[in-house]
């Protein structure tokens, strides 16, 4: 842990976001803008199957027909739909079976990023499923995990190889109407992970993707979609990393995790997509839907995000308790520096008997930063004996960041308890003179304390990822207080 | 010389406070600050620490040689001075150990030491935890949260005893203990005490001092230091008070 406390006390002095770069790796793109065509010619280059396109084509339709929500405690100027790219793969000269044969300069950009494909497999044991802008790489463990009867693949793959799952499950959790950007994810979508747990059957491994966006102007659309079979359980991790870029960048993305009778799934995301420079110039824009369904009685599905990224962050990762006795969950730290902000929250729907919901939110504003958090608790009539417990804390750096907090409580039915808690706290002068007495400077103090704020956040993350949520937390509020 | 506080004059909101303290402290001493409440005393502490509530319009302190004034509260610190709160502050979610921790390497930096190894951090907190007779649930708790009073000022004695202050100011670490818990204070500060370092206690009963023994008593009133004395000093102010104080000539 010292070893950590140290190299955390040399990232804080560098002050670049070390992420930043790009490869130039050759490029397949599709002409800007959007119009049925585009959606075809992805189809098209995809390979897909008829039921896809139509998938595709009815989303698309349905896009042109809805408006862009306004309701979100967030501002930006607004986005040319007509000037993204929507499509961009790297060429493929051949079927690519080893790493051998994989573009260098991109096994390069894999090194760079620290997910080395080799160093997975030799050390960690952690599948990844890397994803260069818009089309999957390389897939590694696939061989591993099929002993399990486990698919672990790409989305494209999936189509492809599976698609009886696939139709089955594909936007059944959130369907291409639900909202603006998810019609456009359903309709633009171009790849994103796969994963079917078998009944019965414990993952035995941390399931993991990396994303990148790489092209300027490349909107990312990733679709990722989990299905844990009865009894089935899955741990599966998302973190991301972008280069630096002028123009603002759109990810929207879409998760879908189905749990069935008794399965469990911990879906944990770390996410430091560019937030913009200090003046708020630049950044990711992440308007993501994330949304989960415990269909099964027993089942369980747990949320965990460090969300320290973006410029902009849109996102409410739910829960719909259908099965009863299901469980849902939410533990979320969100940082909002500079310019940054985010609407961010998650909605728990109890439908079954016997229901429980944990929501733990954790915002920290510094800067001129603005953080909000929105979220719903609704307990319909027939849903007996429901629980749900609610945490939202603000913790504001500085003087000129703002924290707002929009609970939904909505409850039909007598025999439920809700519990809802909220703080708004600062880092006192108290608590700061405190620590610089003991010799710990202001900086050091502040990362100390934000970390005690955050930890019953992130201990709820895979180890290996609690360790970059923490580097994560400490570069991110650089110079927060002003 | 360890300290020497020459004319000190501070204001807060432009209200004087402390209006020409003088003080000398030597290695291997022992201080003890009395006086009625709002007189200054915790001004003082505060003061020698840095806090930048406090407003010095006047004087100097001479710490180890060096000008205090030019030194930040952190570096202070790391130059060995460690103030008992009076009112310790609590930090939620960070554990006794990793504040320490964050302390002892911060002040080992300043010193060109590496970090300190987790064994001997852990046997260190082992030791100095049944010096000041801290139970094992304390220590591994979030920095003064939920702790009572008590346990608040055995916890500054605590980490004291970890961070071997040079000069140590404790203010009014009596404040609502009871006997047993100020015979344990008392006995943690006896034990720390070496002919290289030296105590500041600012109290407001003498009751401390039997258990702590003083080699100078200060009277702080009114701003000034109006008298100074040995042990005795203590005893007649518990008999007589404060008020016969006015009468006395500054020397």
């Amino acid at each position: 842990m010292e070893k950590e406390q140290n190299s955390l006390l040399k990232e804080i002095t560098q002050s670049e976001y070390k992420y930043g770069f790009s490869s130039d790796i050759e490029m397949v793109m599709a002409p800007m803008g959007l119009s049925e065509d585009t959606v075809r010619f992805i189809s098209q280059k995809k390979n897909e199957p008829e039921f896809m396109l139509e998938f595709r084509l009815k989303a698309y339709r349905n896009w042109l027909t809805m408006t862009e929500p306004t309701w979100a405690h967030i501002t930006h100027p607004p986005i040319d739909f007509q000037n993204i790219i929507y499509y961009a793969a790297p060429k493929k000269k051949k079927q690519l079976s080893s790493l051998d044969e994989v573009d260098p300069e991109l096994i390069e950009t894999f090194n760079k990023l620290g997910i080395s494909l080799d160093e997975q497999k030799k050390l960690s044991g952690v599948a990844v499923d890397a994803v260069i802008d818009s089309v999957s790489v390389k897939t590694t463990f696939t061989d591993t995990l099929s002993k399990y009867g486990i698919i672990f693949c790409s989305m494209s793959d999936a189509i492809q190889n599976h698609p009886d799952l696939v139709k089955l499950y594909l936007g059944s959790v959130v369907p291409p109407d639900d909202n603006y950007y998810a019609a456009l994810n359903s309709a633009v979508f171009s790849d994103g992970s796969f994963c079917y747990i078998p009944k019965g059957v414990r993952c035995p491994i941390e399931l993991s993707t990396y994303f990148r966006i790489n092209t300027a102007n490349t909107g990312q659309f990733e679709r990722t979609l989990i299905i844990a079979d009865e009894e089935a359980y899955v741990s599966y991790m998302e973190g991301c990393t972008a280069p630096m870029r002028d123009e603002n960048q759109l990810h929207a993305a879409i998760v879908e995790i189905v749990a069935l009778k008794d399965a469990s799934v911990k879906y944990s995301t770390v996410q430091n997509w560019y937030p913009g420079n200090k003046k708020g110039e630049g950044g990711i824009y992440n308007f993501v839907t994330k949304r989960g369904i415990c269909k099964g009685n027993g089942a369980k599905i747990s949320w965990t995000q460090v969300e320290t990224g973006s410029a902009i962050t849109w996102k409410y990762p739910s829960v719909i308790l259908l099965g009863d006795n299901s469980v849902g969950e939410f533990y979320s730290v969100a940082v909002t520096n500079n310019y940054q902000q985010a609407d961010t929250g998650t909605k728990m729907v109890h439908l079954g008997k016997n229901t429980r919901s944990t929501i733990v939110s954790k915002g920290i504003s510094g800067g001129h930063g603005s953080n909000s958090y929105r979220g719903l608790v609704k307990i319909i009539r027939r849903a007996e004996n429901a629980r749900n417990y609610s945490q939202c804390d603000s913790l504001l750096l500085g003087d000129k960041c703002g924290a707002h907090t929009y609970p939904y409580i909505k409850v039909e039915n007598k025999t439920s308890i809700v519990e809802h808690e909220a703080t708004t706290s600062k880092i006192s002068d108290d608590q700061l003179f405190y620590c610089n007495q003991r010799g710990i400077s202001t900086e050091d103090a502040i990362n100390l304390i934000v970390n005690g704020y955050a930890k019953e956040v992130l201990k709820q993350l895979p180890m290996e990822f609690a360790i970059e949520a923490q580097k994560l937390l400490a570069i991110s509020l650089e110079g927060s207080v002003g | 010389m360890l300290l020497s506080i020459k004319n000190l004059k501070v204001s807060i909101n432009n209200k004087e406070i402390l209006k020409g303290v003088n003080l000398e402290v030597r290695a291997g001493e022992v201080h003890a600050i009395m006086g009625p409440n709002g007189n200054g005393k915790s001004t003082l502490a505060n003061v020698i620490a840095g806090s930048s509530a406090y407003d010095v319009t006047e004087g100097e302190i001479i710490y180890k040689g060096k000008n205090l004034f030019d030194l930040s509260v952190e570096e202070r610190a790391c130059e060995g001075i460690f103030l008992s709160f009076q009112y310790p502050v609590e930090i939620p979610g960070v554990s006794m150990t990793n504040f320490m921790k964050a302390a002892m390497n911060a002040q080992r930096k300043y010193h060109g030491l590496d970090p300190i190894p987790a064994q001997e951090l852990l046997a260190k907190v082992e030791q100095k935890r049944q010096l000041v007779e801290i139970t094992e649930k304390m220590s591994g708790r979030s920095v003064n949260e939920g702790y009572s009073g008590g346990e608040k000022k055995k916890n500054e004695i605590f980490q004291m005893a970890l961070l071997e202050p040079s000069l140590a100011i404790l203010d009014e670490t009596d404040s609502g203990l009871d006997i047993d818990a100020i015979r344990v204070v008392a006995n943690g500060v006896n034990k720390l005490k070496t002919k290289d370092n030296a105590f500041v206690l600012i109290t407001h009963y003498q009751r401390l001092l039997d258990y702590i023994v003083p080699d100078f008593v200060h009277v702080l009133y009114e701003g000034r230091i109006v008298k100074s004395g040995g042990r005795e000093l203590a005893l007649e102010l518990e008999e007589k008070g404060y008020e016969w104080l006015k009468d006395v000539v500054v020397e």
